[in-house]
């Protein structure tokens, strides 16, 4: 039988076809992988020794050709996406729940499922461009809290998405047990719904805070940069991806040994979110 | 008395229950007026060169700020032109990967194997800009771009996008990059429709004597075509307004040049280089009204992604 099969010229070919795309399939999966590993090897490479020195945490950017380090643009940074994840996630999960649990399939709620979806992969310098033209121009200084709100509307988009999504997995058994109880809908909704969607709900946030962590487009126009140490809301504010930005493009190699220890950092920190994040799908999984 | 007790929590509750709706309510409507919001606020911020240019601006290469003279045309060809080389690279490598994924890794490979193009998307923007910039550049330049250009300039129509001196960064470099950055999208999308296709279908091509490709070519992609359609278009959304990757590499020339390997612009980064040293009105409307073509392309884009995508749910659920 398999000499038979063997001997068979269009079989053969077939086969010759099958293994030679198969072979590229996982030429293809290497190319992904290679990029990985390339750039992620060159953050350690680069950034490693940066990342080391304690200076990177405690002095403040430098003038070029001074001694620094990055303090100020990570702590602006740190304030920046806390308020702006404070901002969207209440906006987000409360959205989400009228979704999941007032809206269901109601033409409104499927309208703004949609809405958001498109929200959620937009250009993220379009956000910037938009608080910018609503908030900056009309209070015409650049802002840390403007840098924030750019964030926030980031956040709300995914947090709206995994909020609806993990409130729909509950399943309906346990909402109809607390109404017979007679609990009302807000207090089922409270304490029934969300915390049986709890691990799912922190997922989405996480995921939205590894997210706007490395932004750095909506960050340019909103809070700009500072080369000082600032945490006034109301003022321009230093933070990690504009300043990796500017010292990058700078022709001063100290600058640029920052923006690579700066460049290490965040992307640590956001690849350490995602890995978290997934943890906690799975074991709730 | 405990009886009273609960008739009077009874009688509060619906209250309650009406403000958490209309609180709930209120804050989707606000998602539901974000685009919209977003889109007016472009529009408004455009209006100098919307009045003066019209629909003119998006046809002229002409960008001077000295005289304030704009056009569009260089940042959306690049755009464009990036993001069309990004699909040619990133669409058949997401295939190759997702078909790996779903067809021929043992099954403890893929879950690390998967998480591993995942994080390819968790890398920020700023992050692939730079090693493009600093890392990948210098090496494209000293030993792929020569190549191209000796091997290719000579050839008709093909020749012409592969002429010019190798300078590293250029829109060829940039689609590269951006390829890299649509691939953990699109196989994402590829590898959730892949899954969809019932094990008996492609079981009853394997039962017909179909080789492997035979069954992922034949029957699985003609299955899910509309949902890899739509996660293209996604990959595509995500290409048109990425700016940090390209704002480093491509080299922010507002020249049109038939040459990838010359540098050109994109609309964002046009916006990301040029906006906070705008000066003038007409400057700054410019650069806003490039932000609303490029909010217009990708909402157009991602809209129909999502639109496929989601009528290749609906028709499961039918079929099922």
């Amino acid at each position: 039988m398999s000499a038979v099969r063997a001997t068979n010229p269009v079989y053969r070919w077939r086969r010759r076809v099958n293994a030679a795309l198969l072979a590229v399939s996982g030429f293809a999966l290497a190319f992904g992988l290679f990029w990985l590993a390339w750039i992620l090897g060159t953050l350690l490479l680069e950034g490693g020794e940066a990342l080391l020195r304690a200076t990177l945490y405690y002095k403040m950017t430098p003038p070029p050709g001074g001694d620094g380090g990055l303090a100020n643009a990570i702590v602006g940074s740190l304030i920046m996406v806390g308020v702006g994840t404070l901002i969207g996630t209440p906006v987000g999960i409360l959205a989400g729940t009228y979704l999941a649990e007032y809206g269901r399939r109601s033409r409104f709620a499927d309208a703004t499922r949609f809405l958001n979806d498109v929200l959620l992969s937009a250009p993220s310098i379009v956000i910037g461009l938009f608080v910018y033209s609503v908030y900056v121009a009309r209070v015409k200084h650049f802002s840390g809290f403007a840098g924030a709100l750019a964030l926030a509307l980031l956040v709300i988009p995914v947090v709206v998405r995994t909020t609806d999504d993990m409130l729909k997995l509950v399943p309906n058994s346990l909402r109809e047990a607390a109404v017979a109880l007679g609990c009302p809908t807000w207090k089922m909704v409270l304490s029934v719904a969300y915390r049986a969607a709890r691990a799912g709900i922190l997922t989405g946030i996480l995921l939205a805070v590894a997210r706007i962590s490395g932004e750095t487009a909506p960050l340019l126009f909103t809070a700009l940069n500072n080369q000082f140490w600032s945490t006034a809301l109301d003022k321009p504010m230093a933070n990690l991806p504009v300043v990796i930005f500017q010292f990058a493009m700078s022709p001063y190699a100290d600058w640029q040994r920052l923006a690579w220890g700066g460049a290490a950092l965040i992307t640590l920190a956001v690849l350490a979110l995602n890995i978290l994040a997934r943890a906690l799908v799975r074991r709730t999984a | 008395m405990s009886a009273a007790q609960a008739n009077r929590r009874i009688q509060f509750a619906p209250w309650k229950d009406v403000a958490f709706e209309w609180l709930t309510r209120a804050f989707a409507l606000l998602v539901f007026s974000l685009l919209a919001a977003i889109l007016i606020a472009l529009v408004i911020g455009s209006q100098p060169t919307l009045a003066k240019y019209g629909p003119a601006f998006v046809a002229s290469a002409e960008w001077d700020p000295v005289r304030e003279e704009f056009g569009a045309l260089v940042p959306i060809y690049g755009t464009l032109m990036t993001s069309l080389i990004a699909m040619l690279i990133g669409v058949p490598a997401s295939f190759g990967i997702a078909l790996f994924l779903t067809e021929l890794s043992p099954a403890w490979l893929k879950r690390p194997l998967g998480t591993a193009i995942e994080l390819l998307a968790a890398i920020p923007s700023i992050i692939y800009g730079m090693w493009g910039l600093f890392v990948f550049a210098p090496q494209f330049q000293a030993h792929v771009q020569p190549w191209l250009s000796e091997r290719l300039s000579g050839w008709p129509v093909i020749g012409a996008l592969f002429e010019g001196p190798p300078i590293g960064i250029g829109m060829l470099t940039a689609g590269l990059i951006l390829s890299i950055m649509v691939i953990p999208f699109i196989t994402a999308v590829m590898r959730d429709v892949f899954d969809l296709v019932p094990p008996m279908l492609k079981e009853s091509a394997y039962g017909l004597g179909a080789t492997t490709w035979e069954v992922v070519w034949r029957v699985v992609l003609p299955y899910t075509k509309v949902g890899v359609i739509g996660g293209i278009m996604l990959g595509l959304g995500r290409a048109l307004g990425e700016t940090m990757a390209v704002t480093f590499v491509i080299g922010n020339a507002h020249r049109l040049s038939a040459s990838l390997l010359a540098p050109g612009n994109s609309i964002a980064s046009a916006l990301a280089n040029e906006f906070t040293e705008a000066v003038g009105d007409l400057y700054f409307s410019a650069l806003i009204e490039l932000g609303l073509i490029l909010f217009l392309i990708t909402t157009i884009v991602l809209a129909l992604s999502k639109l496929l995508l989601s009528s290749l749910t609906r028709g499961e659920g039918a079929r099922t």
